[in-house]
């Protein structure tokens, strides 16, 4: 008899319709929270995200020369800067670029000869070589990217500037990364 | 095509097996007594030749796998150790990593030929559209296994084609890198990449097989195409797979292997590269680092343009173009033996896709053609690799985009014989089967 009843009026949600969507609903939240870990577990594992600073002594590294040290498992470049090579950056610090950044917007104040920069080209994530290029900062292999002396992206296909870490001066000849 | 079985049971245990599980029917009809066009070339093996190489790289990966350690620290010299110590090791290590080549130029042919006798058409689009998944499998197992190894070229082919997901931060800002930490496990390409990548190249291939089964069922519910293109309209048309084909796809099987054989005794590091035995060092980027000789035209495509994000999407859509192919092509004639302009355009198209294959092996900035010389270092100027790529891209995606949907409209076609047995039965005879025989079932 309530079938019929509610035939006539089929357009009326009734008590069945709160059943249905209550239980198809409880059973998606179920079926995510089991599914999440299973995804989430190829994210980076805890020890792999506490190696996360490491310190640095530069004092070894002399004017024009660059040390490569490995961050969370990627190359960061120190560059200690000469004088033209920073007078080379700063002059271009309005020419046209992709990814517009002024040369003193890269370093720390009064630190203007060290460019500490994630060695990663923000292309496809080849490591750029020192001292190559039309630039005289850094050119990578792969696809022909260029980079300045202050490791903004000038030619090729990369889309942004060389990634800057974190990092501090902890002394004045160590530095801390992360 | 499917559908009344000629199966008979002989013994009584056959029989007795044959109500329970019927799968020596089964068998028989799909791999004995199937019926098959009777004019299938040599370009229709290549789907044999295709079973053998997954079972030829399941075996021998299985038996690598027994040997080799996923660890970044002891990868690469466990890769030496089979090739040094293990028995045979650097035989079975030669068959698995050429394999992979033959692999793909075996599947090139099998779409080639797909491409140019219309395979892909009604009522065969989703046999084609498995294949297109099966390629896709291909290409996720064959990088995933060249990073195993751990060598300088396999560290950069995993940290370059992993980044390419990180194009899409232009679209959503931090999607794409959140999407590369996923797939890394890290930072960077490390331990954990190795560990998972090692863990899905064993399963990929797996899947493959799966597909592959789905694919020879989508295969034997229309059956196969032919070089005319015309569907079978009767008995006279087909002949028993086996002993017919059986014995054909077996001798190119033996044709294929002789060269199969040939890389893996006389030049088992041709289609390898000097520096991938180098162990990784994420530090260092080898000077020249290009991808696997089956991966070179996309590699072309990617570099042909200097905005990352549609470097990457472009690469995409190159693939997802045969996806799309069977709704591209707008001609009601399947063969381009009765196409005389397709022909011509497919041709063109073979060749741009070797071009740019090409291309792929090249610096972008080598000159292809030199105009002049730079005023300053006295290098040749002109035509360059990245500028060629462009113009091969271009006709790549044209030959999907526009030429098949218009030729398919304007073209003048050849005359398609009525049936399969048409062109090769004497002139006089032709015409009197052909009204008898086609008619009943012409409404195709």
């Amino acid at each position: 008899m309530a079938e019929t009843a509610h035939e006539t009026h089929g357009e009326e949600p009734h008590r069945r319709d709160f059943i249905h969507i209550a239980a198809m609903a409880t059973g998606a939240v179920g079926v995510a929270a089991t599914v999440w870990p299973f995804i989430d577990q190829m994210n980076p594992s805890g020890d792999t995200l506490a190696l996360a600073s490491i310190e640095q002594d530069i004092s070894k590294v002399t004017p024009g020369q660059q040390l490569v040290v490995l961050w969370r498992g990627k190359p960061v470049f120190v560059r200690h800067r000469t004088p033209a090579e920073i007078a080379a950056a700063v002059k271009d610090d309005h020419a046209d670029m992709r990814d517009p950044a002024t040369d003193a917007s890269r370093t720390k104040p009064g630190k203007q000869e060290w460019l500490i920069l994630i060695g990663v080209c923000t292309h496809l994530g080849c490591v750029p070589s020192f001292g190559t290029g039309d630039y005289g900062g850094w050119f990578c292999p792969c696809h022909g990217s260029v980079y300045d002396t202050a490791g903004r992206i000038r030619k090729g296909p990369a889309p942004k500037n060389l990634e800057l870490p974190d990092y501090e001066f902890t002394g004045p000849t160590k530095v801390k990364i992360g | 095509m499917s559908g009344h079985s000629t199966y008979e049971p002989k013994t009584s245990f056959e029989r007795w097996l044959d109500v329970r599980l019927p799968i020596l029917r089964m068998a028989h009809d799909t791999a004995i007594d199937f019926p098959t066009p009777k004019n299938l070339n040599y370009w229709w093996t290549f789907g044999g030749i295709l079973a053998v190489c997954l079972v030829i790289q399941i075996v021998t990966g299985l038996v690598l796998a027994m040997h080799y350690v996923a660890n970044a620290g002891l990868a690469f010299n466990s890769v030496e150790h089979i090739m040094r110590d293990v028995n045979h090791g650097w035989m079975i290590r030669y068959i698995h990593a050429n394999g992979a080549s033959m692999f793909f130029l075996a599947v090139y042919v099998h779409i080639a030929r797909g491409l140019y006798y219309g395979s892909y058409k009604a009522p065969r689009e989703i046999l084609w559209l498995l294949g297109c998944v099966i390629y896709l499998l291909m290409m996720a197992t064959a990088f995933m296994g060249y990073v195993l190894p751990w060598g300088q070229m396999s560290y950069y082919g995993a940290v370059v084609i992993t980044n390419l997901f990180s194009a899409f931060d232009r679209l959503i800002p931090g999607v794409g890198t959140a999407i590369t930490t996923w797939l890394w496990g890290g930072f960077a390409v490390d331990n954990a990449t190795l560990n998972r990548f090692f863990s899905l190249h064993y399963l990929l291939p797996f899947m493959i097989a799966g597909v592959v089964g789905l694919h020879i069922w989508a295969l034997h519910v229309p059956g196969n195409n032919n070089p005319t293109g015309v569907d079978v309209k009767s008995k006279e048309d087909t002949v028993p797979f086996h002993p017919y084909y059986t014995v054909k796809d077996a001798f190119a099987i033996l044709v294929f292997l002789l060269l199969f054989s040939w890389f893996v005794f006389f030049a088992p590091e041709a289609l390898g590269h000097a520096d991938n035995q180098v162990p990784a060092n994420p530090l260092v980027t080898p000077i020249h680092i290009v991808p696997e000789w089956y991966f070179l035209p996309f590699y072309a495509i990617l570099r042909a343009v200097p905005d990352k994000l549609i470097g990457v999407l472009l690469m995409f859509s190159a693939i997802a173009m045969l996806f799309l192919l069977p709704w591209l092509d707008t001609s009601k004639v399947r063969s381009m033996r009765y196409r005389p302009m397709a022909r011509w355009f497919f041709l063109i198209f073979i060749a741009a896709t070797l071009g740019l294959g090409w291309c792929g092996g090249k610096l972008p900035d080598d000159v292809v053609i030199a105009v002049g010389q730079d005023a300053v270092s006295g290098e040749p100027t002109g035509f360059t690799v990245v500028m060629l790529s462009r113009v091969l891209a271009t006709y790549y995606f044209a030959y999907f985009l526009l030429v098949l949907p218009l030729l398919g409209l304007f073209e003048k076609t050849l005359a398609v014989p009525d049936t399969i047995s048409t062109p090769v039965l004497p002139k006089g005879g032709a015409s009197m089967p052909t009204g008898a025989t086609a008619s009943p079932e012409k409404k195709g």
